[in-house]
């Protein structure tokens, strides 16, 4: 390509340095370990925002782009590019791995080389997901960041870590392999006129998914649904995870709920939407509906947990079901993209709120001995300022506005009002029930008078401080000044519904 | 002057970082300063915009917040003569209740949050009644649902505040919920909104009134949660667990008239929506009446108040229910000086009494507490709708154009009339039993009994000025209905249907008549029994009548809410927990995993091995395999 004088472009750079810092940590020893990552971390996260910055906001097609043969036999390409979706993206998983490798700072975990050399690899895979324009390639990254997650879980994790973390592996990679199958399929239809080759370039995917029959279409659909589904996880796939969140080490459950379940939705706008436009006709109502089956029932669920980490875990799901409800109410005919818009802007706002309230349990769980919230109480009369920016991450995820939360879940909600006022109403009821228990948690671990083993909370320490401090600059000022992510998205919102044409007849 | 308007939103919020961000660094002398300070400065600043506007209609931009392609909504400001009243109000109102707290709250110690949290409240009201869009209206909205939450829980150690926040704020977002949609129903239709392009929307499509039905009912939805009109307003009466000047403020005077300011707002939509309207002007008056009916037999001097609010709330919604935008809008007016002249009163009162808040411990309060005594007095002569106090003037407008209303429109006013009797008869019930008689005490507190510092009485006294002449604004006569001619010019493309005030005539002068000698009647009776015959509320529940035992528990509708929504909401979910999803949904799950079980002893492996190595391989492949193309 043109670059090829000035070497691999940025994204190459940001799919492959943290490769290269995850190998380079394996060599760190010591207590410095930590803050090596975190600089790693903030090099990668400036080099993204040197991508953000060179991106052309109005340009209509996928940027920085690099497309290289790779095996070539089986036509598939080492094609990587960035679009505003993707970049939103990239931003996401660049910007809270600083965050996430910070909240370690204050755990000691043991072989600590080789748990941020993990993180450094998951990111690596992370951004590949995000940025990958290949279906195999796709998958292969997609893969990758199943790996390292597993053996942070495994090695890290809680009580009962290996069953719970091997029935995560199971499913999730049996959901992967409907995803290859169903990618597969596709590429056997990619043959161009009577020649033998196929190829996993994206576009050439679009054009094999959307001649396919309908039934066909359908089996495509329903493949590439299972692989998004399990991963965010969408009802009633979804029993792997609040297991995994709760056992998982606190970073582990940010990496997984932070940015690994947006694999899944981003897979739903970039892979599954213009793919398949017969079966989404026919199907998106099904799926519309799992997904608000999603928001109420996990929003209930949440309602009677006792263990705080367990609570959010719940709504999460929850949270992510109304993402994917603005995705998949989404019609040709409405044309109504402000769900989309909303699933992207709240994807980013989602990540950012889930990891600070982890963290929140966290600190609570190493300050008290325990999440559960009966036990704890009148946290507020001994550590104020843990208070307020608990309060701000609440206000966040309860989507007050001006605060991150509102404007995705606005332009969610009004997606799917469009495409129905039923579902918009049932969808709407999280904004309900999120308030009924995220205030009841509130109250219960932070209002009334202190017990003996809150009494002694203290004030937060330095970093856990900078954590919280930056998650809620963010809650504010994406509430605030939401238009640097909404900006980039709009335009290639439109392009990628824009090539979805009912091909059936 | 006009296009500073953006500062007054910006005043209070500034004094919100402020105190906010300097907390205990900052000394009471300072807090005050910048807590009253900012909204005094925002209330000279609309005086200013006041006598700038001649009857325009001004939209302010202060920036764009965010573009969707199809939908752009900014941060701007609409400075009309609605929106301009509405910020008088507040601010002027606002300055003068937290003048009062400086005294009140004295000696609380978290005063600095206190005055952080009223100016973030003055700050988002403002936000509500002056931006020029819905979705600026509804950050508004529901930040002042966060403040009201956060001051009704000020005193955050006590279990049952903070249910009464928690409930406040949900029962809210149920409300919210219905604008939300509303809102969004709006967008579909018009596709903006802007309320210039909505109104105008309205105006050339006035045909499609179904539609105008809906989107009016959603919104008004929303209003029932914010005004506490049925069936959501059982938030209201827990909510005076809060601070008394907060009451004062927010569930009086301001934050519970957000309901009738988006109604009049979008008074093109509801005059286009005759069904959704009827279900306004309803359960308006239902509420009026039931909600004074309730305030017959309450003892706790707050809860009294609050009923009355509540009730009179739905006096402001029946008028607009009937077109009689103006007033709605007078009636919270004159609700917001008499309303917070009682709540600041009562305020004294329980200063005085050292906490106390039950009225059958009160009594002969009237001569320890002269000028409390006399501006409470003023202000239940207003509330209760006695010529020429504030309340009469506008409850009378609204109660005229009740009755010439087609269809129920008579029986809505025999409905209102029966209210305000309710009104005056338990008004001064509480009054005589606060402040005539014998103290009914303790030594102690009756040895404490002291008027309330100047910083307290002041505020009361402006107050009770302005209840008792502010009604002169609206003489019932089309050329001094000074109100009306001010608002008139801002109802835009409402104004070829709005009515014009009530006049003189002789029918109305008959029903005036009526109305005054019902309340008179009312507060004879009052007199009778409270004052005259020393009648004490009974202590004990099983001396009350059956009947007078249902009100006193309110119908016990909270029970009933409990029992039908909140009980089986938590039982449900519960249960789903326990056996749907732990045995059935991950039963089928472990069921097939179980199936392969096998791999499990592949997991052993990997457990054993050293996770650094296999990483390292794995890097390096993955690199290997990727670079190929560059060897």
């Amino acid at each position: 390509m043109t670059t090829a004088l000035i070497g691999p472009p940025l994204v190459a750079y940001l799919v492959g340095l943290p490769l290269v810092f995850a190998l380079l940590m394996l060599f760190a020893k010591g207590e410095g370990v930590k803050r090596v990552a975190f600089i790693a971390s903030l090099v990668e996260l400036g080099l993204a925002l040197f991508a953000y910055y060179t991106l052309h906001k109005n340009s209509l097609s996928p940027q920085l782009s690099m497309d290289v043969p790779w095996i070539t036999s089986l036509g598939v390409d080492f094609n990587v590019a960035i679009d505003g979706i993707s970049m939103v993206l990239v931003l996401l998983t660049t910007i809270l791995v600083p965050i996430i490798i910070l909240s370690s700072f204050r755990n000691n975990y043991e072989n600590p080389s080789t748990f941020y050399a993990l993180i450094m690899f998951m990111q690596m895979a992370l951004i590949g997901v995000f940025v990958a324009r290949d279906g195999f390639l796709f998958y292969i990254f997609w893969e990758l960041a199943l790996i390292p997650i597993y053996f942070i879980c495994l090695m890290w994790g809680g009580e009962n870590r290996g069953k719970i973390t091997f029935k995560f592996f199971v499913y999730t990679l049996t959901g992967s392999l409907f995803m290859l199958a169903a990618l597969i399929y596709l590429y056997l239809n990619t043959s161009i006129g009577d020649t033998n080759i196929h190829t996993f370039d994206l576009k050439a995917l679009y054009l094999a998914g959307q001649k396919l029959l309908p039934t066909e279409q359908t089996w495509v659909f329903w493949g590439l649904f299972l692989g998004f589904a399990i991963k965010m996880p969408i009802f009633p796939f979804h029993t792997w995870q609040p297991d995994t969140y709760v056992t998982a080490p606190t970073q582990g459950t940010m990496l997984l709920s932070g940015i690994m379940l947006k694999m899944g939705t981003y897979g739903i706008i970039r892979w599954l939407l213009p793919m398949t436009p017969a079966a989404w006709a026919s199907w998106g109502t099904t799926a519309l509906l799992l997904c608000v089956i999603s928001i109420i029932y996990a929003s209930c669920m949440a309602l009677v947990q006792k263990d705080f980490k367990r609570l959010i875990a719940y709504s999460s799901i929850a949270h992510v079901g109304l993402i994917a409800a603005g995705v998949f109410a989404f019609s040709p005919d409405k044309n109504n993209v402000e769900g989309i818009t909303g699933a992207v802007v709240q994807m980013f706002s989602h990540g950012i709120n889930v990891v600070g309230l982890f963290f929140i349990a966290d600190i609570l769980l190493s300050r008290t001995g325990t999440r559960e919230l009966d036990k704890l109480g009148g946290i507020r009369n001994v550590s104020p300022q843990f208070t307020t920016l608990f309060m701000i991450i609440m206000l966040g995820s309860v989507a007050l506005p001006l605060t991150n939360g509102f404007v995705g879940e606005f332009l969610l909600i009004n997606g799917v009002y469009q495409f129905s006022a039923t579902m918009a109403l049932f969808a709407g009821l999280t904004i309900i029930l999120g308030a009924v228990y995220m205030l009841r948690s509130f109250q219960a671990i932070m209002l009334g008078n202190t017990k003996t083993i809150t009494a002694s909370f203290g004030e937060l320490s330095g970093n856990e401080k900078t954590v919280l401090l930056v998650v809620c600059a963010a809650v504010i000022i994406l509430g605030v000044y939401p238009a640097p992510l909404i900006s980039i998205i709009q335009n290639d919102v439109h392009q990628l519904v824009s090539g979805i044409m009912p091909m059936h007849s | 002057m006009i296009q500073l308007a953006w500062l007054i939103p910006v005043l209070p919020l500034l004094g919100f970082a402020i105190i906010g961000l300097g907390g205990k660094k900052l000394s009471k002398g300072q807090i005050s300063l910048v807590g009253c300070g900012s909204v005094l400065l925002a209330f000279l600043l609309s005086l200013g915009i006041f006598f700038q506007l001649h009857g325009q209609s001004e939209v302010v931009k202060v920036a764009s917040w965010f573009a969707t392609g199809r939908l752009s909504v900014d941060f701007s400001f609409l400075i009309d003569p609605l929106s301009v009243l509405f910020m008088l109000i507040i601010t002027g109102v606002g300055f003068l209740i937290h003048l009062y707290s400086t005294g009140y709250m004295h000696d609380d110690d978290g005063y600095h949050r206190f005055f952080s949290y009223m100016n973030l409240f003055v700050f988002f009201m403002l936000l509500l009644v002056m931006g020029s869009n819905y979705i600026l209206m509804f950050v508004g909205w529901e930040g002042v649902g966060l403040c009201s939450y956060l001051l009704i829980g000020f005193w955050f150690k006590n279990t049952e505040y903070n249910n009464a926040a928690k409930k406040a704020f949900i029962v809210n977002r149920i409300g919210d919920l219905g604008f939300l949609l509303g809102m969004i129903l709006i967008y579909v239709t018009f596709k903006s909104l802007d309320f210039s392009v909505v109104f105008k929307g309205v105006h050339d499509n006035a045909y499609n009134q179904s539609i105008y039905n809906t989107i009016g009912i959603l919104l008004f939805i929303g209003a029932c949660g914010k005004s506490a009109q049925i069936p959501l307003y059982t938030w209201l009466p827990d909510a005076m667990a809060g601070p008394t000047p907060v009451s004062a403020l927010i569930h009086a005077a301001t934050m519970v008239t957000s309901g009738i300011y988006m109604i009049t707002r979008s008074s093109v939509i509801f005059i286009n929506a005759p069904v959704a309207s009827e279900v306004v002007a309803l359960i308006g008056v239902l509420t009026a009446v039931f909600a004074a009916t309730i305030g017959l037999f309450q003892n706790d001097i707050k809860k009294v108040l609050a009923y009355s609010t509540v009730s009179q709330l739905g006096y402001m919604f029946l008028g607009l229910g009937v077109g009689a935008f103006t007033g709605g809008v007078f009636h919270v007016m004159t609700h917001a000086f008499f309303k917070a002249l009682l709540f600041l009163c009562a305020g004294s009162v329980i200063h005085a009494m050292s906490g106390e808040q039950d009225i059958r411990r009160m009594g002969g309060l009237k001569k320890a507490l002269p000028i409390t005594h006399l501006t409470f007095l003023i202000g239940t002569l207003a509330i209760s709708g006695l010529p020429p106090f504030s309340g009469f003037f506008s409850k009378d407008e609204i109660l005229g154009h009740v009755y010439e209303h087609e269809g129920s429109g008579k029986l809505y006013w025999v409905l209102g009339v029966i209210g305000s009797m309710l009104t005056a008869f338990y008004m001064f019930r509480l009054y005589f039993l606060t402040f005539h008689g014998k103290f009914r005490g303790t030594h102690e507190q009756e040895h404490h009994l002291h008027e309330s510092p100047k910083s307290m009485t002041v505020p009361l006294m402006i107050l009770a000025g302005l209840a008792a002449v502010a009604g002169f604004l609206g003489i019932p006569n089309a050329h001094q209905h000074l109100l009306y001619n001010f608002l008139e010019p801002g109802y835009g493309y409402a104004k070829t249907w709005i009515e014009g005030p009530s006049h003189f005539g002789g029918e109305e002068l008959k029903l005036m008549l009526i109305a005054i000698a019902s309340a008179g009647a009312a507060i004879y009776l009052a007199f009778m029994i409270y004052r005259k015959n020393n009648v004490l509320p009974k202590e004990k529940e099983e001396d009350m009548p059956k009947i007078q035992r249902v009100i006193f528990h309110k119908y016990y509708v909270d029970e009933f809410y409990d029992a039908v929504i909140r009980k089986p909401l938590d039982w449900l979910s519960e249960m789903f927990y326990k056996f749907f999803e732990l045995k059935f949904i991950d039963g089928i799950v472990n069921g097939i995993g179980s199936g392969v079980k096998w791999m499990g002893s592949m997991a052993r492996y990997v457990q054993t091995g050293s996770i650094g190595f296999y990483l390292f391989a794995m890097s390096l492949a993955v690199m290997l395999i990727f670079m190929i193309k560059f060897f």
